[in-house]
């Protein structure tokens, strides 16, 4: 809605930029100071403040953190990827019958399935191990990314069954009379007009699963495990010595991915939600 | 694209590579530790190389984090799906705990075969029995009550190193007045009570140390020793940086190398961040028991518990970790490195530093009388619940300048008897 | 098309239609039988057992309960929660819908600006707490930064204050989450009538009234999913507390996620901390069922 027009130099439409912008700048201090931080040695760390230039800009915290998290890197893919796919899908179909094949005790269902999001991750630790133990899939990477789609789902069918809420019931009505069934109406029909909403389900999934720290330390094992353990170790060693520049970069080059979704597919997103996903 | 394309195959490769050179199956041991930093890390390497060149598969799992709180829940998680690991860093009561589920395996062919009996402190081995079989190894003895100085900051300000409490607060007072911060703390949990342990030492000494923390006796907890410790916590708080809450430990060690602050109380892991910083022992920097605690020692074990397992080649690797993590070369390079006590009994101690020399010596001399004692902060004396009990007293009572001695008495015994 | 004849046609067929639908959701709906109730089933035993160091099923009765009732810092934990649950999902929308109305003012370089807001919610907090915690720390951060910068009487020593912590733990968790709150208003704006602002406009509504009384109601499930979004987050706030404080000082900035995993998994109470999630589920049965029910029978009618 932006019909309205405003002189571009009005005090109000100077107010509205200011604001705006002294936002950024405090949105922005973490990612300077770890940014400033990572480039600085340890001794300039001890002397300088947190938003001094670096003395010298010496990029050893960068070698030295890929030394140590690189590795894992590779394995966060392995376990994000089928994961994010494999949760979007089934909450996509989850979503469709939610919003189009209603029968007794669906709405139930979604109640049951919203109030499972509530549910503290730490209580199903234990439980969780047990099942994949029985299921032979304890400490595998396979066990790990069916308890990120398990604990994924509330979220994705969420998203996809109040996106199809606003897809007119008629659409499907109709396309039933004429004899399409229940796969044929979800992948001709529904499918090709859910391109927003797979948008911010992909980039909502892969961020919660690339960052997930708790599931990936207790169900991955050894070498499999994903970046984000990795980068706990480095941070949260409690004895030596700590070298902060190493501890930031690390961090960056765990975040990385994530915030390069949000900067390259930041745009998807924002039509994602608009396009329907916000719509209780 | 073809950038991120390319660092996507070299990742990859980088992967595959050192997974592709794992040698045939003769047997694999996995190990889940918190030894993660550069130090300890590095002595890990001593013993994975150990295990690799006698023919087996070392697979690592390093959990770090809260003192070995996230290691251990990554241990139960294990446990309850049915697939622990070979084995496990862990501390003294816990292993009697793991003991009791029936989860150890017995390392007696290895203890005998290698004389373990004669190795190790006749008065610990309890620790490493369970059901009167070796289920663990121990690695290390870390000793808790230590009093770290610099003792550039104590010239300058003309303070005399302590050697009773009296002394401690006087000398605090001298660093005071000259500027200096007197003690280097991070407000931790676990910081603060390793504090109070020490103070408890020293006011109670050993016998009463035991009876408070050990056999946790209502008298002695709300007793007016107690009450005088508290006081002394209290004290203490006061020559504290007010902004310490959350510090880690090494910063606040930082202080004292950087000769901000005059001294920290710690154990025996601080002289890995001196050793760090190039500075030596006895002349940089000075190491001297807790005051008060002269002769006693308050210790902390490192130990792996061995798993039991059912592939009988895997069980020759997990033999043979239990083996070489006693041998000289680990024993030397790990605890060059953690700053620890060799739990060996008959190395030879002139490749160890002078405060590890020192730390040998009374350690002998506690081992005859009451004065060996585990250390409360460092899980060694209690069950993690009475631990945990007496950590959120401990820490809430020296945030609170305000804080009544007497009552932290009081709370602190009943904390106790509530978490039982 | 005749329905009796196409039914007559394609019999089993038909049948397999529409059960397909439920056979679809049938695996779902096993995962939330196991994965989530069956679960909750299992902790709701626990609660009642003496487990310590690891379960075990010997009856304790309410014992674990009133353990946890009479223990000082679970109530530290849940008025932590109650406040910062407050603060950080009041803060976070006003924040949230502030920046979305003035993002929609035709703002040069929108996109850029809006990838600013958003791109705390792409970190986690294993990684900015750390820069919190300097940001925040008296001697080393902001603190520090103004006094060196001239602005001598400053003082921010919040997060070493028993008293004040937990708004340090707001200002790191709004500064998350508020970005995603904007975007999630600034599609449900892009989504309102301009025809309906302009006739406002024509009735000489100024333009801070029409949002206030015209857009700002009717993006009601806005409201909803924002609402949802931010209580699921602050309830399970644990990343944020452990990397930040882990509960410092003391225990002054515990909250209930925080205390329910040191219990279970680090103090060996296990019944205990069993307890403590199952009174946490129950208080968010309380607050929240009402709230999820009205606003799903609202949109039965559609």
């Amino acid at each position: 809605m932006n019909s309205h027009r405003l002189r571009w130099f009005s005090p109000s439409r100077l107010a509205i930029h200011g604001t705006l912008l002294v936002a950024c700048a405090v949105y922005l201090i973490p990612l300077l100071v770890m940014l400033l931080t990572s480039f600085k040695s340890p001794d300039d760390i001890r002397t300088g403040n947190l938003l001094s230039w670096p003395e010298v800009v010496t990029g050893i915290g960068w070698f030295k953190a890929w030394d140590s998290v690189g590795g894992y890197f590779w394995n966060s893919v392995k376990i994000t990827v089928p994961a994010v796919l494999a949760s979007t899908l089934i909450g996509a179909l989850n979503g469709y019958v939610l919003s189009m094949w209603r029968f007794r005790g669906s709405q139930l269902f979604f109640g049951l399935l919203l109030f499972g999001c509530f549910l503290p991750f730490q209580t199903v630790l234990l439980p969780a191990s047990f099942t994949l133990g029985k299921l032979g899939l304890a400490s595998t990477t396979t066990g790990l990314v069916l308890v990120h789609i398990v604990y994924g789902l509330a979220f994705t069918t969420l998203f996809f069954r109040n996106y199809y809420c606003s897809v007119p019931q008629a659409l499907v009505q109709a396309a039933r009379l004429d004899g399409a069934g229940f796969f044929t109406i979800f992948g001709r029909i529904l499918l090709p007009m859910s391109l927003p909403i797979i948008m911010v389900c992909l980039i909502w999934q892969f961020t919660q699963i690339w960052n997930d720290f708790l599931f990936g330390v207790v169900f991955a094992s050894g070498d499999a495990q994903p970046i984000t353990v990795a980068l706990n170790n480095l941070v949260n060693t409690s004895t030596g010595v700590k070298e902060y520049n190493v501890d930031m970069a690390a961090a960056m080059i765990a975040g990385l991915p994530t915030l390069l979704v949000y900067v390259v597919a930041g745009k998807y997103f924002l039509r994602g939600l608009t396009a329907g996903a916000v719509k209780g | 694209m073809n950038a991120i394309t390319r660092l996507a195959t070299a990742v990859s490769l980088a992967c595959a590579l050192p997974l592709s050179a794992v040698a045939a199956d003769n047997g694999t041991v996995e190990v889940l530790h918190w030894w993660t930093s550069g130090g300890e890390a590095a002595a890990v390497q001593t013993l994975k190389q150990q295990i690799e060149k006698d023919g087996f598969t070392w697979k690592d799992n390093a959990v770090a984090g809260g003192g070995g709180a996230a290691a251990m829940t990554v241990l139960k998680s294990r446990a309850v799906a049915g697939n622990p690991p070979a084995a496990a860093q862990i501390k003294g009561p816990d292993i009697q705990e793991w003991g009791a589920l029936g989860l150890l395996t017995e390392l007696d062919e290895v203890a005998s075969a290698n004389h373990w009996d004669q190795l190790l402190p006749a008065k610990l081995t309890p620790i490493w029995k369970y059901d009167g079989h070796y289920v663990a190894v121990p690695v290390n003895i870390h000793r808790v009550n230590w009093l770290w100085i610099n003792p550039q900051v104590f010239e300058k300000a003309g303070a005399k190193v302590p050697e009773t409490l009296d002394e401690l607060f006087a000398a605090a007072d001298k660093l005071k007045a000259a500027g200096f911060q007197p003690l280097a703390h991070g407000g931790q949990p676990w910081q603060d009570s390793t504090v109070f342990e020490s103070l408890v030492l020293s006011v109670l000494g050993p016998q009463g140390y035991h009876k408070a923390f050990v056999e946790l006796d209502e008298q002695t907890l709300t007793g007016a020793k107690m009450i005088e410790t508290f006081q002394a916590l209290q004290r203490l708080a006061g020559y504290m940086d007010p902004n310490r809450a959350g510090r880690d430990w090494n910063i606040a060690a930082a202080e004292v190398i950087t000769g901000k602050a005059g001294m920290q109380i710690m154990g025996d892991w601080a002289k890995s961040e001196w050793t760090a910083a190039h500075k030596v022992a006895g002349s940089d920097y000075q190491c001297v028991p807790f005051p008060g605690t002269q002769g006693s020692f308050t210790y902390n074990i490192d130990s792996l518990a061995m798993f039991k397992l059912s592939n009988a080649n895997d069980i020759k690797a997990q033999n043979d970790l239990a083996k070489v993590a006693l041998e000289k070369p680990f024993q030397t390079a790990f605890n060059q490195n953690k700053g620890s006590l060799p739990v060996r009994q008959d190395m030879d101690m002139s490749q160890f530093d002078a405060c590890t020399q020192r730390s040998a010596k009374d350690f002998a001399e506690a081992s005859k009388g009451d004065g060996l004692q585990p250390s409360m902060a460092h899980n060694m004396a209690s069950s993690l619940a009475v631990q945990g009990a007496i950590f959120d007293v401990v820490s809430n009572f020296l945030n609170d300048p305000k804080a009544d001695p007497a009552k932290a008495a009081k709370q602190l015994s009943a904390a106790i008897k509530a978490s039982r | 098309m005749n329905t009796a004849t196409a039914r007559l046609r394609a019999s089993p067929l038909d049948a397999l239609q529409r059960w397909l639908p439920k056979l679809v959701l049938a695996p779902s709906m096993l995962i939330v039988l196991v994965g989530f109730y069956g679960y909750i089933g299992w902790t709701l035993v626990l609660s009642f057992t003496q487990s310590t160091f690891m379960p075990n099923y010997r009856w304790a009765g309410l014992t674990q309960y009133l353990k946890l009732l009479d223990n000082d810092r679970w109530w530290v934990a849940s008025k932590n929660l109650a406040v910062f649950g407050g603060l950080f999902i009041g803060i976070s929308l006003v924040l949230g819908v502030l920046l979305a109305v003035l993002l929609d003012q035709r703002i040069r370089r929108e996109g850029f600006i809006r990838t600013i807001y958003l791109y705390p919610m792409a970190l986690s907090m294993i990684v900015t707490g750390t820069a919190w915690k300097w940001l925040l720390n008296p001697g080393l951060g902001l603190d520090k930064l103004l006094r060196d910068w001239g602005w001598e009487g400053f003082r921010f020593d919040w997060l070493v204050d028993p008293e004040r912590v937990v708004y340090c733990l707001v200002i790191a968790a709004v500064w998350q989450a508020s970005g995603f709150v904007m975007a999630l208003f600034l599609a449900g704006l892009r989504g309102v009538d301009p025809s309906i602002i302009r006739a406002a406009q024509v009735d000489g509504a100024s333009l801070p009234r029409i949002y206030l009384r015209i857009v700002l109601p009717s993006l009601r499930p806005v409201f909803f999913s924002a609402v949802m979004i931010l209580a699921h987050i602050a309830i399970k706030s644990f990343d944020l507390v452990a990397a930040m404080t882990a509960g410092g000082p003391g225990y002054a900035s515990d909250l209930p996620a925080m205390f329910m995993y040191s219990f279970t998994f680090s103090r060996g109470q296990m019944g205990m901390g069993s307890a403590s999630a199952i009174l946490m589920l129950g208080a968010i049965l309380a607050i929240l069922v009402p709230y999820l029910y009205s606003e799903l029978r609202n949109k039965r009618h559609e």
